[in-house]
């Protein structure tokens, strides 16, 4: 073979490589798909055993604290794809959350006045609440695109303040800061097989589950990509024909919509749609969670919703296991898990940049190559 | 030859002072044009005026027939005008692929979009090899290679690029250099290149332009300008 054939031979290879690869890269975002199915499908059944292993102990509030983690880890889902993503802060999601709580209380309330009193009553509910956050995502999404860092911190801080003070402004409708109570219709006709907190929870479940798979195909398909480069840079992307403000508002869109769908739920699981439980302090609370579980990661999302509920259990507990006087026992309540919080942020943001999730990849780099080296 | 770019009298800059004034420039088909100047110039203000990131305060750009006041930066890309800007604006969190593949986000024929991206990874064999890392751990080099390779995955018909020699080494310049006449003689394309770096630049053009403190103050053919010492001593300084 001479040189230059060789050559020849050599670029032919290269082209069927490059073609094969070709091939092989179209079927790619197919192949995440079935994956992404794959992890959903093996969640669902986790969490159902789950579940019906808590239901097994007798402990109904164990469920009810799951169902919980399921309606956070929808919003701090939808608040990591925003922030982690497409690089919008928001201080406002405890307010989107609201709006879902809300529109799924009123529409149940409505529903109950006519008579209508059917399971499928609460997925309306749920519907219409994820509607009611995608309008509202869409009006603070079009502001937002027009603001950056601090701008936005500060517009989307508003948006938590006005919102749960709309509530009890036109008490009218949205009863004050009494709020809206309601009994969410459940499956009641097999109430031995299923109590109350386990339909919350399976009702959770799918929720959470729906979020996580659509979230995880947006983050991976093109439309993905575009996100993180216009969090990334801004200049590069809009050369690259990405349309900036129209990007930034639909992230915002797709992130209420999750936050609608975490409030809705609550408001389904607690029964009832108040202005205290949206309080900015829930906005700082999400924030904080996708942060201490680590930021741009889904993965960091479940971490955070785990502590939203774990954290202010834990405070609870220790503040009954102190005995301290009622007074003192009564201020420390609603503040010591706050402060947990902080501190909690600060030590992870020292130890572990990356957050939990971020502590959790190194750790397990270090245990595989550990196993390697100890193999070979 | 028609001219694909046309800059008629264009004003432009930050705030008060004006850093272009009145800058005509006629870019042919098929060419590549290289302006010159030391620091401060104008030469990326002029890009950026181009592409849209800043908008001139007077005269108008003309490309391809279409007056591009009228084009908003994102839709240039789809009538084919790329820009590579200063300091390589690659997206660092991406990968290779990703950046890549941005570069054909936009265009609706996924095959052909498929094989513009094939093509670009021929042509950069490192970036190749590289495909899955993350832009922030490519070097100077390939993060050049990365943002031409993401602007040629559009099939632009026209190429600004801002200093592509900035902090590589002569050689990677040289390669850089080479692939610009490469294209421009297989695909026909047209670039408009900024750079400091006479030597390399005029190694290259068909056409030559000089600014000084925001004026063009020659306009001739590359030849002309590696041949006049005295052009040469008074604006670029060797």
């Amino acid at each position: 073979m001479t040189a230059t054939e060789e050559v020849e031979n050599t670029r032919t290879q290269g082209a069927t490589t490059l073609a094969r690869a070709s091939t092989v890269r179209g079927g790619a975002f197919g192949r995440t798909l079935v994956r992404h199915a794959v992890y959903a499908l093996v969640a669902i059944v986790v969490l159902i055993v789950l579940t019906s292993a808590l239901a097994g102990t007798g402990n109904t509030f164990l469920n009810y604290q799951l169902a919980m983690v399921c309606a956070y880890l929808c919003a701090t889902a939808g608040l990591t794809f925003l922030t982690g993503i497409n690089g919008q802060l928001s201080l406002g999601h405890g307010a989107l959350m609201a709006t879902g709580a809300y529109g799924a209380a009123l529409t149940i309330r409505a529903l109950a006045d006519r008579g209508i009193e059917a399971v499928w009553a609460v997925f309306v509910a749920l519907l219409v609440g994820v509607l009611a956050a995608l309008v509202v995502g869409a009006v603070i999404g079009a502001a937002a695109a027009r603001l950056r860092g601090p701008y936005l911190a500060g517009v989307t801080t508003v948006i938590a303040i006005v919102v749960p003070a709309i509530t009890t402004t036109f008490d009218g409708i949205f009863k004050g800061d009494q709020g809206l109570s309601f009994v969410t219709p459940s499956p009641g006709a097999v109430p031995a097989l299923l109590s109350n907190e386990e339909w919350q929870a399976y009702l959770g479940i799918g929720c959470a589950v729906l979020v996580m798979f659509l979230l995880a195909n947006l983050i991976s398909s093109r439309f993905g990509r575009q996100f993180r480069a216009v969090a990334n840079d801004e200049v590069a992307a809009k050369l690259s024909g990405i349309n900036i403000a129209r990007t930034q508002v639909l992230a915002f869109v797709v992130s209420a919509g999750c936050a609608g769908l975490g409030g809705a739920l609550m408001a389904a699981i607690t029964q009832q749609a108040a202005p205290g439980a949206y309080s900015l302090t829930l906005s700082l609370y999400l924030l904080m969670a996708i942060v201490i579980g680590g930021l741009g990661s889904l993965a960091g999302a479940v971490w955070g919703a785990l502590l939203l509920v774990a954290l202010p259990d834990l405070s609870t507990r220790i503040t009954d296991s102190l005995e301290l006087s009622p007074d003192l026992a009564q201020k420390l309540d609603g503040n010591l898990a706050l402060a947990i919080f902080g501190l909690f942020l600060i030590i992870v943001m020292i130890v572990a940049p990356g957050g939990i999730q971020g502590l959790v990849r190194r750790l397990s780099g270090r245990l595989s190559a550990r196993r390697r080296s100890a193999g070979s | 030859m028609s001219a694909i770019l046309e800059i008629n009298g264009v004003t432009a800059g930050y705030g008060a002072a004006p850093v272009l004034q009145d800058v005509s420039i006629s870019v042919p088909t098929g060419t590549i044009c290289a302006v010159l100047g030391a620091n401060g110039a104008g030469k990326t203000t002029l890009l950026r005026t181009l592409s849209g990131l800043l908008k001139p305060t007077a005269g108008q750009v003309v490309f391809d027939g279409q007056d591009l006041r009228e084009v908003k930066v994102e839709h240039l890309i789809r009538l084919g005008l790329a820009h590579v800007p200063e300091g390589r604006g690659v997206v660092t969190e991406l990968t290779v692929d990703e950046n890549l593949r941005l570069g054909g986000l936009w265009r609706k024929d996924r095959a052909d979009a498929r094989r513009a991206l094939d093509e670009v990874y021929q042509l950069f064999e490192p970036l190749q090899r590289r495909r899955s890392s993350a832009g922030h751990q490519l070097s100077g080099g390939e993060r050049q290679m990365l943002a031409l390779g993401r602007a040629l995955v559009a099939r632009p018909k026209v190429l600004l690029l801002d200093e592509p020699s900035l902090g590589l080494a002569p050689r990677v310049t040289a390669q850089i250099m080479a692939l610009l006449r490469q294209l421009r003689d297989d695909t026909g394309l047209t670039v408009l290149l900024v750079e400091q770096n006479v030597r390399s630049a005029l190694s290259v053009a068909d056409e030559g332009v000089v600014m000084s403190l925001g004026r063009v103050v020659v306009s001739t053919s590359a030849e002309q300008l590696r041949g006049d010492d005295e052009l040469r001593h008074a604006y670029l300084g060797f």
